[in-house]
């Protein structure tokens, strides 16, 4: 049996306002294993970024973890303290952000920012992680990066920038790679191959790769399993061709429908979206029972009345709903 | 009365140049955002606009709407023309020509109410009559799926689709002709785009609305346009029909876009991976300005003119030298 890299178990994440806690993220469960790509999806709010943080250690006052373990190669994460977070930052999880303009420091070139992860991380002098940085900088396909590597953030294009921040992610060989939006900043024909090299990478490694995104396309097409989130909960958990081909739960068959997808128009004319009635609830308003329940069609006064568990399906799916399909 | 074969909107030769100069001393020269574009569209026609950041699309969106000046070109709106000395004054451009935002949070004022936000342009156009104005905002609120209640709220009060909608109520309300949406569901939620799809769809039949769509995103481009132009720094490389872009994509720009479009019933297919940056329109390549980034450009292409539209069928046309040789396969 393959060793999951992460494990996450039961993560809770709180909003705390004043005296009161108000539970952001509940109930998260999943594992990453070496080498796999593994999707988290959700629209805004529904928590996909905090559980990228809180993997990362970087949740800030007032969200907290207020719950559950933090697996990374079997040490929990969840209780360390911000100086051990820190030194294992960049060296064994990475995070790679959806805007490389800001996720970049404006007054260091990027040469001295990819050298600065072996100067903390791996103790080299500034010199030889000056060589080093070139190496990165030629892995993530930046030509001439003898020159580049005194460039300083503006004066590369955002794909430019997106492949520094890939070159910093990945300098330290992490186990874990955070990737929360990595392409959505960028052009259409920018984001294949900003993909592409990422898993490349990632594959070559054998690094195992968190991939955050509300494009469904994209996910389906480079994880290998793909986990759902709504209103802070997994609602659906699969691989990543059984969700898009059989989705089980009615948010998620909502998303896959609501796309205008290419080439729906020509099998099937220009016939009207499916829409999923509503609005994603507010952390403060969710619902008693099944978040999803409000918005749903298939909703009973049995979704109404208590959460609803998780439920198996084959082959290891998963899915959060008393009437899937 | 304008006949009906007289498009509502035709632009010809239209160039939007910026003046820019390198460095607080360094030299003047102009980027070319947009150089030479020509469009038509019908009433009850839409429109897409694709192309990436930079290629000029979102310039010729001001440009019509008077927003910046054409440096060339002739604009004809509903018989209006909008450049040039017979210069249409902005408030009648106002009446024929309106435009829906892409972030809808950033684009109402958050310190009037929606019935002040509505109703000023009425009054600025000389609805004087306190009911009337009333009326037609309670009217515009219904069209796009609003009670006329929500009229004494704060733009705060509601979500990102309901900001969408009331945005687009805004716009209808002089009752334009064009209405030109720049990205209007980049912004949203996946599962609120397709309200707001629906809706554009809805209005542009139900009212015989012209739509100016400009977005990146091909899925709901193919969605919604009758006609597609696809720009590539500063010019249209291809534009025809939704289905002959869709299913015969001549120019290698337009199939790399498609190409890049990942498709979740179709994990297999990798997308063409095309290299290279897009150029900075302050610096454009010498010859068609794809050629560095084109897997099959041809030594003709890397100097030279700009190569002009081959016609590929009744409404298709593309800007390549591989359709002159025929050496062009997808």
């Amino acid at each position: 049996m393959t060793k999951a890299v992460l494990d996450v178990r039961n993560l809770a994440i709180s909003l705390s306002d004043g005296a009161v806690r108000v539970p952001a993220v509940e109930g998260v469960d999943f594992t990453i294993n070496r080498g796999e790509v593994f999707g988290l999806v959700g629209e805004s709010g529904c928590g996909k970024s905090l559980c990228a943080l809180a993997l990362a250690g970087l949740l800030k006052a007032p969200m907290a973890v207020s719950g559950g373990q933090i697996l990374l190669e079997g040490r929990d994460l969840a209780p360390l303290p911000p100086r051990e977070m820190r030194r294992l930052r960049g060296d064994k999880v990475s995070m790679i952000f959806q805007e490389p303009m800001t996720a970049l420091n404006p007054l260091m070139t990027v040469g001295d920012q990819i050298g600065e992860m072996f100067v903390l991380h791996r103790g080299l002098t500034p010199r030889a992680a000056r060589l080093k940085a070139i190496e990165a900088l030629e892995q993530v396909q930046v030509s001439s990066p003898e020159r580049r590597i005194n460039a300083y953030p503006h004066q590369l294009s955002g794909g430019m920038r997106q492949r520094v921040m890939i070159a910093i992610a990945l300098a330290c060989d992490p186990a874990l790679l955070i990737a929360d939006e990595p392409t959505t900043a960028l052009d259409v024909t920018i984001q294949a191959e900003i993909v592409e090299l990422v898993l490349e990478l990632c594959r070559a490694k054998g690094t195992a790769v968190m991939m955050i995104s509300h494009d469904l396309g994209l996910v389906a097409r480079v994880c290998n399993r793909v986990a759902v989130m709504y209103a802070g909960q997994i609602v659906e958990q699969r691989s990543a061709e059984e969700i898009f081909t059989a989705p089980a739960h009615p948010y998620t068959r909502g998303l896959i429908n609501a796309l205008p997808r290419l080439g729906r128009r020509l099998e099937r004319g220009q016939e009207r979206l499916t829409e999923i009635g509503g609005v994603v609830p507010a952390i403060r308003d969710f619902p008693q029972g099944c978040r999803f329940a409000p918005r749903c069609t298939r909703a009973t006064a049995e979704c109404r009345a208590a959460p609803v568990a998780m439920t198996d399906l084959n082959e290891g799916g998963r899915v959060r709903c008393l009437h899937h399909v | 009365m304008i006949p009906a074969a007289t498009p509502l909107l035709s632009v010809q030769g239209l160039k939007v140049h910026y003046a820019v100069r390198q460095g607080w001393r360094g030299k003047h020269f102009a980027v070319r955002a947009v150089d030479g574009v020509d469009l038509t569209l019908r009433a009850g026609e839409c429109l897409g606009l694709v192309g990436e950041s930079g290629c000029g699309k979102s310039s010729i969106a001001q440009a019509l709407l008077g927003l910046v000046p054409a440096t060339a070109g002739v604009i004809r709106l509903d018989g209006h023309e909008i450049t040039g000395a017979a210069q249409v004054s902005a408030m009648a451009l106002a009446r024929s020509a309106q435009m829906v935002f892409q972030d809808p949070m950033s684009s109402l004022n958050p310190r009037q109410t929606i019935r002040e936000i509505l109703s000023a342009p009425l009054r600025l156009h000389g609805m004087t009559d306190r009911a009337e104005r009333e009326a037609r905002v309670a009217e515009m609120l219904g069209l796009v799926g609003m009670s006329p209640e929500v009229a004494s709220r704060y733009p705060h009060e509601f979500s990102g689709g309901q900001r969408q909608r009331l945005c687009i109520a805004r716009a209808l309300i002089l009752r334009p002709k064009l209405v030109i949406c720049d990205e209007p569901v980049s912004a949203l939620d996946v599962s609120i785009r397709a309200q707001i799809i629906n809706l554009l769809l809805d209005l542009k039949d139900k009212l015989g609305l012209a739509l100016l769509l400009i977005s990146h995103d091909l899925g709901v481009v193919e969605h919604m346009s009758d006609r597609i132009a696809v720009m590539y720094l500063g010019r249209i490389v291809e534009e025809g029909g939704w289905r002959e872009i869709f299913t015969a994509p001549s120019h290698p720009y337009t199939r790399a876009l498609i190409s890049a479009i990942p498709d979740p019933l179709h994990r297999d297919r990798v997308p063409a991976r095309l290299g290279g940056e897009i150029p900075s329109p302050m610096a454009p390549p010498e010859g068609c300005a794809f050629n560095p980034r084109c897997p099959q450009a041809l030594p003709q292409c890397q100097s030279g003119q700009v190569p002009d539209f081959t016609r590929l069928g009744a409404d298709h046309q593309a800007r390549c030298h591989l359709l002159k040789t025929g050496t062009s396969h997808a």
